[in-house]
């Protein structure tokens, strides 16, 4: 699982408060970096789709700080060294095993061989 | 004399002649991904493989090749008439300033004559290349490798059995590129390392593509991904793509092999590898076990296309997850990650489902693209399914038996999705043609159309 993915995950576990199951925390056991060629153009493009704090933290969870400021700058798009730096959090930084937790329900979805399971049971949904 | 606005110029389109009705929409879509409209004012009979368009560029003539998989060639076009005169006399009035830099001296060129429906003698193509004698080619004939091509296009109609003595039509223009009918055979399906039971045919899935418009880097999502073979052909157009199926074996690449004579899917066979053996691996996002009728992100517009094919019920199991017990065929490392399934989703809740997730986490301008299946004695439009959000783009048939076919349904997001658009719905809403014992798998299993079938073989004998 890559942390674009990640970024864009949610627990819809039945009951939650609106907003809620978002981010889902990460307990990674294993985690893998694989190079991904760098595309500028898909990176900006991708930018204003994130949930910019939660990126930093499940970067950071992952032990895998990723550099970046608070917010992207206003001329992000221009600025290679800061897109090069969001491409490798996003795109080359994989999750091979573990869990992700919900923070709200505490419900946990596995991670193996790179996939997570988010199949929820219809108690739960 | 008026002044035209951008003046357009005219193009041959030479088109194959299968899957006719996806023609249409295949070309409209990518024409508007690079910028021109379709303008009503184009020579198309549908069911011809000559249509005339008249767009800005040959710039655009040329993006629209790279993609279509409907079209093998476009030529500018230099004339065209009902008869020989004709074509002739158009060609006297086709402007010199236009012809002359590819007839130049120092250039090479051939001539090439291309006959619809009809078989030439060499000789008498020979004749007809000799006619043109009068256009002022000043350059030297280089059969192997000439800079400039130019092709004769004669269409002698569409009934096989009544071949005329001269052509309905006749054509003259520059070469000027090939479509990507190559893709067809470099991705069959025949040849790839990771297939299940329903793995779609390699030209249909590039038509997917572009029916859904798909560009580089876009985001591409299949909700029932499968074995990954629709995400193949968005990879391949430069899309970042990912999937998610229910089938925790299919997605892991697991169980049984779908490939006849193989035992077992082997540990690399997943949708990654899939990508990886195209040269694509890099635009492989992710793929995820989960239930489509259920939602996993968070809310927002987060894809640029969904292009996806539901299971029908028919040879993959209509699966949702509940409570009823039933043995999950799962892998030797069982886990207590397998949720059970139950078969009580009903067919066409898929489609509500599909079209509401749709409306909900498209960009503004996605599209989806989806086949639904269509008991055909039955079919009207009203059975498609609507939305508030989406509109109507295309709607295209596939036969698979004369009692039914499937239909490749394309749908825009033209509105932002607020919470009371949450429901899809048909045009006609007593229509449920779906639902219950009408269900399209009752139809198809059915011993009436079984009957029937039986019926026609007999009668052909």
């Amino acid at each position: 699982m890559k942390l674009l993915t990640h970024n864009l995950l949610s627990s819809h576990v039945r009951g939650l408060r609106p907003g809620g199951g978002f981010p889902l925390q990460i307990q990674a056991s294993e985690v893998r970096v694989r190079p991904v060629p760098f595309n500028a153009a898909f990176v900006a493009r991708l930018v204003p789709r994130l949930r910019w704090a939660a990126l930093l933290e499940a970067a950071e969870s992952l032990g895998h700080p990723s550099e970046l400021p608070p917010e992207p700058a206003a001329d992000y798009e221009g600025d290679e060294s800061f897109l090069r730096r969001v491409h490798h959090i996003l795109l080359e930084v994989e999750v091979l095993e573990g869990v992700l937790q919900c923070p709200d329900s505490g419900r946990r979805f596995p991670i193996s061989r790179g996939i997570p399971n988010m199949l929820l049971s219809e108690e739960e949904a | 004399m008026a002044l035209a606005a951008p003046a357009l110029r005219r193009y041959l389109l030479l088109l194959a002649q299968e899957h006719l009705e996806f023609r249409l929409p295949e070309i409209t879509s990518l024409l508007s991904l690079y910028g021109g409209q379709f303008s009503s004012e184009q020579e198309i009979r549908v069911n011809s493989p000559f249509w005339i368009l008249s767009i800005p560029s040959e710039e655009m003539a040329r993006g629209l090749m790279k993609r279509t998989v409907c079209a093998k060639s476009i030529f500018e076009l230099w004339g065209h008439g009902r008869s020989a005169g004709e074509l002739y006399a158009c060609l006297k009035n086709y402007p010199m300033d236009k012809m002359l830099p590819y007839l130049q001296s120092d250039s090479t060129y051939k001539v090439h004559i291309h006959t619809f429906n009809k078989t030439l003698t060499q000789a008498q193509k020979i004749k007809k290349i000799d006619a043109l004698e009068f256009l002022p080619f000043k350059g030297k004939v280089n059969l192997k490798n000439p800079e400039h091509i130019f092709w004769i296009l004669e269409d002698y109609g569409m009934d096989p059995n009544n071949v005329p003595e001269e052509p309905f039509h006749l054509y003259f223009g520059r070469w000027i590129a090939d479509g990507q009918r190559e893709l067809i055979e470099s991705y069959s399906v025949k040849k790839r390392h990771f297939i299940g039971n329903t793995s779609m045919d390699a030209c249909l899935s590039f038509i997917m593509a572009n029916h859904g418009r798909v560009k580089p880097n876009d985001v591409v999502y299949d909700p029932f991904v499968g074995t990954g073979g629709l995400l193949i052909s968005s990879a391949h157009f430069g899309a970042y793509v990912c999937g998610a199926d229910i089938d925790y074996n299919t997605i892991h690449g697991l169980g049984k092999a779908s490939r006849k004579n193989q035992k077992w899917r082997g540990p690399d066979e997943n949708i990654r590898a899939n990508l990886r053996q195209y040269g694509l691996e890099k635009y492989y996002l992710d793929a995820l076990v989960s239930d489509s009728s259920r939602p996993i992100w968070r809310k927002g517009m987060l894809f640029d296309a969904i292009i996806t094919d539901p299971p029908y019920g028919i040879r993959e199991a209509t699966r949702r997850t509940g409570s009823q017990k039933e043995t999950v065929k799962s892998a030797e490392r069982s886990t207590d990650n397998h949720i059970f399934v139950s078969s009580s989703y009903h067919l066409s809740d898929i489609f509500f489902d599909l079209l509401k997730f749709a409306a909900e986490y498209l960009v503004m301008g996605g599209r989806l693209v989806y086949w639904l299946p269509i008991y055909r004695p039955e079919y009207t439009e009203e059975i498609i399914p609507r939305h508030p959000c989406l509109k109507l783009i295309s709607n295209c048939e596939q036969m698979l038996s004369s009692h039914t076919s499937r239909r490749l349904i394309t749908m825009e997001k033209v509105k932002e999705f607020k919470d009371q658009d949450q429901h899809s719905y048909l045009l006609d809403g007593q229509y449920m043609p779906y639902r219950g014992h009408n269900s399209f798998r009752e139809k198809y299993f059915s011993g009436v159309t079984k009957r029937i079938a039986k019926e026609e073989k007999d009668n052909q004998k």
